[in-house]
């Protein structure tokens, strides 16, 4: 990178900062659970070269001296850093002895979604995840015909031992370790994760991580994916499962980095539904993830689809820096908030390059008694020569007692530019139920397709199986809100 | 098929309906006039059991069964469809989904398996041609956009497609051109068996000279104030609705 480049990526990070990390609110660590020996553990135990170990340190450094951010609009749970284990092994360990012992809920829950029961069983912590996937051999064939094109998919910890200059160059080159406190967390403590490199000219034959619904490694809560799309490379890469998962960690802050050169196109789509919490959102998933991408090169695009149902707190913005002349960036999202879920997510689009276009369709869906919020930033850099922006923002509410936000911050430092907002807020009528209980329809299946409707532009961005399940997923989602 | 008896329903706890009897043989049509906000389209939703009105007293029975004690879809999955006075847009649900949606939770309710996808195609197609409905407004999300005349003949499609019982048919005719009125009309009349019942609600004779009723009964102030075939129609058409009006007001008064 180019000291222009770090420049500029400084300059976003200190931007972060005044969206809120400005508080007074001191943190409380104990040098005891994090501290550099622990850092040092990990990295050690993972075989890790020098500079990647004095790379966390400074992360860890940068960590301690942040404060908590303040500018969300939820209440920031206590996070107790020093009760959480940041070397324990990642391995999966079945929890249960069979699937008798399983929460029934659960179990129904899978078949509505027509999950496999050997993939029920990894789920629900029945088998550990390598029984299932070792004995068939998908992994290795899936492995070998990746290879052949010269497509690089393996885990982050592998890419350290094998692919060292790449992991060197790009890591941390996107998302800065001082951007947010959980970015920086991460960095000095991530465990592991996933790493993509599509070379030259290279269209992945096919979509990344169908064939792993459930992430192979189990990469626990700090997971680290790092994507880079070499010239005219394309890659379509699938994160999440619509299964709930559960999880014993209750804090999850991921990183998530995409590098697209001159004509590359990366296509990240997430499904998430991690373990919301029971009614009152007691132990649920605090999902804190930091996602960008780069469009370095001209002619690139990077596009972000998210279907988010679970956590407890959602809150993330992936975002793209439009840094390459006539770049595209996209982001699409279906947020679905129930019970006393909070969400709290958006995009942040950076136009540098001229003629750069970004295109922002966010769908949120309230009920209950939850929070969904956009909260979204368009910036137009002054080099952003007749850079365009369009963003539409929905909000969709049942009943009266949830809340929907929207906070689209824009910046625009050249006159050129053309933006454009569109905003709707509207309610499940009692009409439209009535039509089509009228016609037969299930009450909780015509919510179901009410949001499904609503959503529509949004799930037709992913891949056609994974929209089938996302379909699905928001219409059980919604059983037992109406009414 | 259908017995109304003595029905007492109110909107907000204002009474609608005050005591309205109705008895509904199978294969009859029967037509419902009456001047505006006499009750008419209330009916229509106490029958599909709209959850706004409240039944305060009587009865309704379809084939025996007591219908108020149904929840909207399980009336629906008996058999009773209401075409909507002012069909409503759903944006985003595309129209054959929901359809197919319809149609197989219907035929579970009757213990029967989905519909066999080209099964499904075949009966879209049959009935398209039935109503003239464009194939493309059938693809089209669920009204979006729909001009008020299709939405209209989109109730008439949706009709044909889930066979019910008992069709109430509010006001179709209203918003419909000539051509269209006659399709629609002939539509319903290929779609009259001796195993179902109509309930035609118009303000026009002349959806009645196709779809020829074999009772006409006038709506008003919340009960049937005249019964009678065909020529009522034609007599109301005439002579507007002042003379039964004032008998009925003045018979109120002895
Ligand atoms: N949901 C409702 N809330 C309040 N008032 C209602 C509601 N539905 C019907 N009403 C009232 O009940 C009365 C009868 O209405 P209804 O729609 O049944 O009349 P109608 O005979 O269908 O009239 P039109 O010929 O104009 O369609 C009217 O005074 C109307 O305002
Ligand atoms: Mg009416």
């Amino acid at each position: 990178m180019s000291t222009k480049d770090d420049e500029l990526l400084k300059e976003l990070a200190l931007e972060e900062y005044k969206y809120g990390f400005t508080t007074d609110i001191e943190m409380d660590i104990a040098p005891k659970g994090l501290n550099e020996d622990t850092v040092r553990l990990i990295s050690a135990k993972k075989n890790e070269p020098e500079w990647l170990l004095e790379w966390r340190l400074k992360a860890l450094r940068h960590f301690l001296q942040m404060d908590m951010p303040t500018w969300q609009n939820f209440e920031h749970p206590d996070v107790d850093f020093q009760d959480i284990s940041y070397y324990a092994a990642p391995k999966a360990k079945p929890q249960l002895d069979s699937m008798d012992e399983v929460d029934p809920e659960l179990v129904s829950t899978f078949e509505k979604l027509g999950i496999p029961l050997n993939e029920q069983k990894v789920l629900a912590g029945v088998v550990a995840v390598d029984a299932v996937f070792d004995s068939v051999s998908v992994k290795t064939t899936f492995r070998e015909k990746l290879k052949e094109q010269g497509v690089i998919f393996c885990s982050f910890g592998e890419a350290v031992q094998e692919h060292p200059e790449l992991v060197k160059q790009y890591l941390g080159s996107v998302v800065p370790q001082t951007d947010n406190i959980y970015a920086a967390l991460n960095s000095a403590v991530f465990s592991d994760g996933s790493f993509v490199y599509i070379p030259k000219g290279v269209h992945c034959p096919m979509e990344l991580s169908t064939y792993f619904r459930i992430n192979a490694e189990n990469t626990g809560q700090f997971e680290r994916t790092l994507i880079i799309a070499d010239e005219g490379a394309y890659v379509s890469y699938l994160e999440g499962c619509t299964a709930p998962m559960r999880d014993e960690n209750q804090l999850h802050a991921a990183v998530v980095e995409l590098i697209a050169l001159k004509d590359g196109e990366i296509k990240y789509s997430t499904v998430q539904n991690w373990y919301p919490g029971d009614k009152d959102g007691k132990g649920g998933i605090y999902n804190f993830v930091t996602k960008r991408g780069i469009c370095k090169g001209d002619n690139s695009k990077i596009s972000w689809t998210q279907v988010e149902t679970g956590s407890a707190i959602t809150w993330k913005y992936p975002g793209v820096i439009l840094k390459g002349d006539h770049s595209v960036g996209e982001f699409y999202s279906v947020a679905l908030t129930r019970n006393k879920q909070v969400a709290d997510t958006g995009t942040k689009m950076i136009h540098l390059g001229k003629n750069t276009r970004s295109k922002i369709v966010s769908k949120g869906i309230s009920a209950g008694v939850s929070q969904n919020s956009y909260r979204g930033l368009v910036k137009i850099g002054p080099g952003a020569e007749n850079s365009r922006n369009f963003t539409q923002c929905d909000s969709l509410l049942i009943g009266d007692r949830c809340g929907a936000h929207t906070f689209p911050y824009i910046e625009n430092r050249n006159k050129t530019a053309k933006l454009e907002h569109e905003a709707t807020t509207s309610k499940i009528g009692e009409d439209q139920l009535f039509y089509l209980t009228q016609r037969g329809i299930d009450p909780e299946k015509a919510v179901g397709l009410i949001v499904n409707g609503y959503a529509k532009e949004v799930l037709n961005q992913l891949p056609m199986e994974f929209a089938v399940e996302a379909q699905k997923l928001l219409a059980i989602s919604l059983e037992g809100s109406v009414g | 098929m259908l017995s109304i008896k003595n029905l007492h329903a109110s909107v907000d706890d204002k009474e609608i309906l005050k005591g309205l009897s109705l008895e509904v043989k199978a294969g009859e049509v029967h037509a419902i006039m009456g001047p505006n906000g006499s009750g008419k389209s209330t009916l229509g939703n106490v029958l599909a059991g709209r959850e706004a009105y409240e039944v305060t007293e009587g009865e309704i029975l379809l084939d025996g069964k007591d219908l108020l004690e149904l929840s909207p879809e399980n009336r629906a999955r008996e058999g009773v469809f209401l075409a909507f006075q002012y069909p409503v847009e759903i944006p985003g649900v595309s129209n054959i989904n929901f359809l197919k949606t319809a149609l197989n939770e219907i035929r579970a309710y009757k213990g029967l398996p989905p519909l066999e996808a080209r099964e499904f195609l075949n009966r879209v197609k049959e009935k398209q041609k039935l109503v003239e409905f464009d194939a493309k407004l059938a693809n089209r999300s669920l009204n979006e956009g729909f001009s008020g005349g299709e939405k209209k003949r989109n109730e008439i499609f949706q009709l044909a497609m889930l066979e019910p019982k008992l069709g109430i048919l509010d006001e179709t005719d209203s918003g419909l051109d000539i051509d269209a009125l006659r399709i629609v009309a002939r539509g319903v009349n290929q779609l009259r068996s001796q195993e179902n019942a109509f309930i035609v609600i118009t303000h026009y004779q002349r959806l009645l000279e196709y779809i020829v009723p074999d009772f006409v009964h006038v709506l008003y102030k919340g009960r049937i104030v005249r019964s009678g075939t065909k020529e009522l129609a034609l007599e109301l058409e005439e002579k507007g609705y002042d003379w039964i009006k004032e008998t009925v007001d003045a018979e109120k008064a002895v």
